[in-house]
C-alpha cells in the first residue's frame, strides 16, 4: 500500500497507553499500537485476551481509565460513540445486534440518517439506491425488505458489514464476523471484507479462524492478559514463541 | 407521504370543525364533561407513547407530569389572573423542563430503574405540592372561572375545544415523530441502544428530546383541568390513575403507530365514562387492570398490531 521508501503516512488510529479496567481486573494493561491508513490489519488473542475490550474502546463503548485513542489525527478518547462513528469509525459485533423491529433496508437507512455528515440531506429516491447498492455488494439485495428476524447466521454478519458500510467508515473493524460459519461461509464474508479493503477502507479483524487471519492480514497483533505479546506479518507473529504458548497453548 | 399528509390535516380539521359545532349545537353541558375526559386522555397516551411506545422508556411519571400541569395553571390564575392560553403555554414550558431535567439525570438508566426513578418523582413532586400553603395545600383550592368568551356558550364548551385543539397538536407531533428521522431514531434504539449509537444515533440527546416533549404535552393538557372541575387538590391532580391509564391506553391501542394510544385513549375512555355513570367509580379501575392483562397476554402489540396482523392497514381516520 504505501510508496517503498518513502515518509511514512500518519497513521490513522493511534492508540496510546490504553487502560483498561473492570473493578480489580486489567482487561488491557498499557497498550499502544498505530494502524496505518488503507491497513488489513489483523488481531488474535485467546479467550478473555482483551481483544473486544480494546474495540469496545475504540468504538467508544467502554470509557477507559488511562491513555488516549487518536484517530486522523484528532484525541477521540472523550467522545460518545455516535460522534466517533461520524468521524468515520464503524464495527461490527460479537453476536449480532441488528435493530429487530425493521427491514434490512431500513437497518442502513438509520445509518444514512444519523451518520453520514451532519446536515447533509439525502432526498428519499437516492437514499434508496444507495442503500441498495451497499446491500448488492455484500449480497443482500435480495433480502432488503425482509425482516432481520429472517435472516440466517451468515447473513446477520453481512447486514451487519452492511449496516456498517452505510456510515461511510475510513475505520472498519469486524469482531469476529465469521465465528461460527461454515467454511465457504467464511470464505464470503472474507471476500468481502477483502474487497472492502480494496477500496481503501482500513480494516481491523478480530477472528479466531487462523486460515482466515492469515489470508486477510498485513499486520498481526497478538494480545494475551491485556498485553500485546507480538506484532508483526503474520509469519512472524505465528512464528513467535509466546504466541505458540499463549494462543496454540503448546 | 404527502398525500397522507393532506388525508391527514383534512380529518384533523373536519374534527376541529365537529367539535366547533358541537359547542353550538348541543345544549345539554354533561356531553363536554364526559367527552373533556377522553380528549384529555388522548393526549395523556399519545404524549407517553412518544417515550414509552417509540423509545420503549416505560414511563410511570404521566401524574406528575399532569399535576404540575394543574398547578401550573392554579398558580397562574391566583397570582396573575392568567388567562387559559397563558396557563397552557406556560404549562408547556415548564413541563418541557421538568422532561428535560428529568431525561438528563434519569434516561442514562435504562429499562426499570428509569421507570422507578418516575414513579419517585410523582411522590416529590406531589410531597412538594401538598405543602405549598399558597395554592391551597393538602386541603386543594377553590377556583371561579373567568366569563366566556364569545363563540362559546359555557366554559366547559371552551375547555373542551381547546382540549380538542391540543388532541390535534399532539398528534400532528407523534405522526411528524414517527414518520421522520427522530422516530428512525427511537426505533433504533428501542431494539437496540448500543448498536444504535455504534450507527451514529445520538441515543441520550433522542430520549431526553422525546422526554421534553412527552413533557411538555403532559403538562399543556393537564392545565386546563383546574377550570375543569373548578377546584384543585394534590392527591387528585396526581392521582396514578393517570399514569396507569395513559400507559394501558398506549399499550392496548399499540404504540407501533401513532394512531395506537387514540384507539386506545377512545376505547378505555368511553368504557371507563359508561362504567362511572352505570356502575361506579370504582370499578372502571378493575376494568382497566383486566384488560390490560388481556392485552399484554392476548395481543402484546395492541389492537394497532391485531389490525396489521389481520392484513387491513388502516392510517388516519381515528382522529
Amino acid at each position: 500500500m504505501m510508496p517503498p521508501g518513502g515518509p511514512e503516512p500518519p497513521p490513522l488510529l493511534r492508540i496510546s497507553a490504553l487502560t483498561k479496567r473492570f473493578g480489580g481486573f486489567i482487561a488491557l494493561d498499557n497498550v499502544s499500537v498505530d494502524v496505518r491508513p488503507g491497513e488489513r490489519f489483523g488481531l488474535i488473542g485467546p479467550n478473555g485476551s482483551g481483544k473486544t475490550t480494546l474495540i469496545n474502546c475504540i468504538s467508544g463503548a467502554f470509557r477507559t481509565e488511562a491513555g488516549t485513542v487518536v484517530f486522523g489525527g484528532e484525541d477521540i478518547t472523550p467522545l460518545p460513540p455516535h460522534i466517533r462513528t461520524r468521524r468515520g469509525i464503524a464495527r461490527s459485533f460479537q453476536i449480532p445486534r441488528p435493530f429487530k423491529s425493521m427491514t434490512v433496508a431500513e437497518n442502513l437507512m438509520v445509518a444514512l440518517d444519523f451518520a453520514s455528515v451532519a446536515g447533509d440531506f439525502i432526498p428519499a429516491a437516492q437514499r434508496r439506491d444507495t442503500v441498495m447498492s451497499i446491500l448488492a455488494q455484500t449480497g443482500l439485495a435480495s433480502k432488503a425488505d425482509l425482516s432481520t428476524l429472517g435472516l440466517s447466521q451468515v447473513e446477520l454478519r453481512k447486514m451487519e458489514l452492511a449496516r456498517a458500510m452505510a456510515t461511510h467508515p475510513k475505520l472498519l473493524i469486524s469482531d469476529e464476523a465469521m465465528a461460527g460459519l461454515s467454511s465457504s461461509e467464511v470464505d464470503e464474508v472474507l471476500d468481502l471484507l477483502i474487497k472492502l479493503a480494496g477500496q481503501g477502507i482500513t480494516i481491523i479483524m478480530i477472528e479466531h479462524i487462523m486460515q482466515a487471519v492469515m489470508r486477510f492480514s498485513e499486520r498481526l497483533m497478538c494480545l494475551d492478559a491485556g498485553r500485546i505479546i507480538a506484532i508483526g506479518t503474520p509469519a512472524e507473529v505465528m512464528a513467535n514463541q509466546r504466541v505458540q504458548e499463549a494462543y496454540l497453548g503448546t | 407521504m404527502s398525500r397522507n399528509g393532506l388525508t391527514f390535516w383534512i380529518g384533523a380539521t373536519f374534527f376541529l370543525v365537529a367539535a366547533l359545532a358541537m359547542t353550538q349545537i348541543v345544549g345539554n353541558e354533561y356531553p363536554f364533561f364526559a367527552c373533556y375526559v377522553i380528549l384529555q386522555f388522548i393526549v395523556l397516551a399519545v404524549a407517553w407513547s412518544i417515550l414509552g411506545g417509540y423509545a420503549g422508556y416505560v414511563n410511570f411519571g404521566t401524574s406528575a407530569f399532569f399535576g404540575v400541569g394543574v398547578y401550573t395553571a392554579v398558580f397562574l390564575f391566583k397570582a396573575f389572573g392568567a388567562p387559559l392560553a397563558v396557563q397552557i403555554a406556560a404549562a408547556a414550558a415548564i413541563g418541557a423542563f421538568l422532561g428535560f431535567a428529568l431525561g438528563l439525570l434519569t434516561l442514562r438508566m435504562q429499562g426499570i430503574f428509569f421507570s422507578i426513578a418516575t414513579i419517585a418523582l410523582t411522590i416529590i413532586i406531589e410531597t412538594s405540592v401538598t405543602n405549598w400553603r399558597y395554592v391551597g395545600g393538602a386541603a386543594g383550592i377553590q377556583l371561579q372561572r373567568p366569563l366566556v368568551t364569545w363563540p362559546f356558550d359555557s366554559y366547559v364548551q371552551m375547555l373542551f375545544f381547546v382540549q380538542a385543539l391540543l388532541v390535534v397538536l399532539a398528534v400532528a407531533i407523534a405522526r411528524y415523530i414517527q414518520g421522520s428521522w427522530i422516530g428512525r431514531g427511537l426505533q433504533a434504539l428501542k431494539d437496540d441502544e448500543l448498536a444504535a449509537e455504534c450507527t451514529g444515533v445520538p441515543t441520550l440527546r433522542l430520549k431526553v428530546t422525546a422526554c421534553v416533549i412527552c413533557g411538555a404535552l403532559m403538562c399543556a393538557t393537564g392545565a386546563p383541568a383546574a377550570m375543569y372541575v373548578q377546584y384543585a387538590d394534590p392527591s387528585s391532580a396526581f392521582n396514578l390513575n393517570y399514569s396507569v391509564s395513559a400507559l394501558a391506553m398506549s399499550l392496548i391501542g399499540g404504540t407501533a403507530h401513532w394512531a395506537g394510544p387514540i384507539v386506545g385513549a377512545i376505547l378505555l375512555g368511553v368504557t371507563q365514562q359508561m362504567l362511572t355513570v352505570t356502575i361506579s367509580s370504582e370499578v372502571n379501575v378493575l376494568v382497566l387492570g383486566v384488560m390490560l392483562v388481556l392485552f399484554v397476554v392476548v395481543a402484546p402489540e395492541g389492537i394497532i398490531g391485531l389490525i396489521r396482523k389481520a392484513g387491513r392497514k388502516r392510517a388516519g381516520g381515528d382522529a
